[in-house]
């Protein structure tokens, strides 16, 4: 078990034949992801890496049951691409892609909203089912199937606390960086929900950073709904207010946004928080042994 | 990417938006053409900084004369105007924006902006114009309206109205506000704002909604849909260090510690600079170099950290996944060999390629701290940097 995807999902990869979508299809490929199919307007027919590519995501659909989508073409076309797949029944979307103008997300979240489809991103690392399926771009080897879900804002920051946890034995059900954007398609709340109803998770790392407020709604559904054990860390504690970090949803605004009223009310909800993040592999050890949850 | 005052007002005007006649200036001696040209007996000479408080700090003044318009603007002109906004430092006046005085019965507050939560924009507004709007969240919280605005739609009249009825608006001011808004809107949307904020709104005397001061940031995912904005970026305060890393793609941000950083991810180099905090130690700034730099982009970053004298030793903290570590470890070597270093560098690598990349490390000569993991970086950092 797992959450949103496994050795079963069938993807599409829109913008397979570029830079970026080809070297990760590639990685996709080599993990054991059943990549069946790829989409670049005017290439169909051809194919790329051994699989089939279509000039649309239909035909993608249509041709080879395609219910998953990753998405890698440039920032001005990617809204399009996303309610492209949407349109042709995807049922999950990962996008990939950074960069993206927060209105056309506005639009896109406005389109998606009567349809099924989930969106996972933008600007985010993709998700991962341990020994099962990877779609997106984070390193396949650090992961190791097992049994700690892992839902995070960051890429590289989400690889550093997967580590650590490999390296101290501890697997993961499903990882999920939901991205870094102001403006995303699944939220701490959403995916908190699915580990929650998965027998396979039996505890919860959820690694968030400044700005907006998606930490503290994050931090009133653990109260109410969580009843898994749930470990944070927050990034920026140091950042200054009114600068953009990185990420264009990581910026303070006024008094919003802050590290600590997120580590607040995270600890509030019974969250156990790591104070530094070379600590979180160490925390979830210490959390698992103390609540024995694993027995 | 944020937009003056008199940047933001132009675009206003054009979008149909009442806004105060007038013009900005960088020579003070076109003040007394610009007061006559208006041709009122009251004008207001504003300095144009990128940052709130200008009206305690004496950055707002009014003349009667175009020579006192002169005068104002030649004392603006030039000097550093310090804010509770800004640094100590305070921020250098490069432009003064003289327009006419308005005679006002009453000041609102109006701003648009998007709602993370809601995923919409989101339309707030207050009859408590005039100061923060954080102040008045604190003082009278009750006072501050909110209406979600359809991406689609824009604004249906019946919110428009509500507003106005909430904001104790009635005749032909009403309908006025419907018209504002609208217009706002489109401004807003047109121009990938991520906030556009006007304050004071001011209701004058001939019942006008007049914007007397606005506040524009541009989304900067959108830019490449504004060529317009690009013009105007030459007028952006940025130090030279932040121009060179905008060009090669890098994001950074200058702090105030002596440990500079270089890191792959937003997530990951702000936890970086908090493990060094956390360790006793003040990061120099914050860099992350992307998710696939190449090597130019890496060599670039690090003369870029080499170039701040106030950093005494330095930390590499890397989790290659795409980025290859071995990309990671030739950028610094063909940097160290362009400008040398004479600080102490502490390195830490994990991921892709990561055994090539420490060969290239140990081969090369340089004397090089490396870390097996981000908690021994930190502290050797720290360390370091003593």
């Amino acid at each position: 078990m797992s959450i949103l995807i496994n050795k079963d999902t069938r993807v599409v990869c829109q913008g397979i034949t570029g830079q970026a979508g080809s070297f990760h299809a590639e990685r996709m490929l080599e993990y054991g992801t059943k990549l069946v199919a790829g989409v670049t307007p005017g290439k169909s027919g051809t194919t790329h890496h051994g699989v089939p590519v279509f000039d649309n995501v239909l035909a993608a659909v249509t041709n080879l049951r395609a219910n998953a989508s990753v998405i890698y073409v440039p920032a001005a076309f990617a809204a399009d691409a996303i309610m492209e797949a949407a349109e042709a029944g995807i049922e999950l979307i990962v996008c990939i892609t950074e960069g993206i103008p927060a209105l056309d997300m506005v639009k896109v979240k406005k389109y998606l909203s009567n349809k099924k489809t989930r969106l996972i991103g933008p600007n985010c690392p993709g998700i991962i089912t341990p020994g099962a399926c990877k779609i997106g771009i984070m390193p396949g080897y650090i992961h190791k199937p097992g049994n700690v879900g892992v839902v995070s804002r960051s890429g590289t920051l989400t690889y550093e606390a997967v580590w650590q946890l490999t390296q101290r034995g501890l697997g993961q059900s499903t990882c999920i960086g939901i991205g870094g954007d102001p403006i995303v398609g699944t939220d701490f709340v959403d995916v908190l929900r699915l580990f929650q109803e998965d027998k396979e998770t039996k505890a919860i790392v959820l690694i968030g950073e400044i700005g907006g407020s998606a930490e503290e709604e994050a931090a009133e559904i653990i109260r109410q709904e969580i009843t898994k054990p749930v470990i944070g860390f927050i990034a920026g504690s140091t950042a200054p207010p009114g600068r953009r970090m990185g990420h264009a949803g990581a910026i303070i605004s006024g008094n919003k946004g802050t590290a600590v009223s997120k580590i607040a009310a995270l600890k509030n909800a019974g969250v156990t928080i790591a104070d530094s993040p070379a600590d979180i592999g160490e925390t979830v050890a210490r959390v698992i042994e103390q609540t024995g949850f694993f027995e | 990417m944020k937009l003056y005052e008199f940047q933001a007002k132009d675009i206003l005007r054009k979008c149909g938006v009442c806004v105060p006649r007038g013009k900005a200036i960088s020579h003070s001696h076109d003040a007394s053409k610009i007061f006559q040209e208006i041709g009122v007996n009251r004008c207001v000479v504003k300095a144009q900084i990128l940052a709130g408080g200008r009206g305690k700090g004496g950055g707002i003044r009014f003349a009667n004369t175009p020579a006192e318009a002169q005068s104002c603007a030649a004392g603006m002109l030039g000097t550093h105007l310090v804010t509770r906004q800004t640094s100590q430092k305070g921020i250098e006046i490069k432009y003064v924006l003289i327009e006419e005085a308005v005679s006002i019965k009453k000041e609102l507050y109006l701003a648009i902006t998007i709602d993370r939560s809601l995923q919409t924009p989101m339309l707030i507004t207050s009859a408590e114009g005039g100061m923060e709007i954080e102040e008045v969240a604190k003082k009278s919280p009750d006072s501050i309206i909110k209406e979600p605005l359809d991406i689609f739609f824009g604004v249906h009249p019946f919110q428009a109205r509500r507003i106005a009825s909430k904001l104790g608006i009635s005749g032909i001011s009403s309908a006025r506000l419907n018209n504002l808004i609208t217009n706002l809107f489109s401004a807003f949307v047109n121009n990938d704002c991520s906030l556009l904020e006007i304050n004071p709104l001011a209701v004058t005397v001939d019942d006008e909604l007049c914007a007397l001061d606005a506040k524009m940031d541009i989304d900067d995912n959108a830019l490449y849909r504004h060529q317009e904005f690009e013009q105007m970026s030459q007028y952006q305060d940025l130090s030279p260090v932040e121009v060179l890393a905008k060009k090669y793609k890098l994001s950074y941000i200058s702090l105030d510690g002596n440990i500079g950083c270089l890191v792959n991810g937003a997530g990951l180099a702000m936890a970086t600079m908090d493990i060094i905090k956390l360790h006793g130690g003040e990061p120099a700034n914050f860099l992350d170099v992307g998710g696939d730099a190449s090597l130019e982009q890496v060599t670039q970053a690090f003369k870029i950290i080499l170039s701040d004298s106030k950093v005494k030793a330095i930390l590499i903290n890397i989790f290659g996944g795409i980025m290859k570590c071995d990309v990671i470890a030739s950028g610094i070597i063909q940097a160290i060999k362009e400008v040398g270093i004479h600080i102490p560098l502490v390195v830490r690598l994990e991921g892709t390629n990561v055994d090539i990349a420490k060969n290239i490390l140990s081969n090369s000569g340089l004397s090089i701290i490396s870390a097996k993991d981000m908690k021994e970086a930190a502290s050797l950092v720290v360390k370091a940097s003593k």
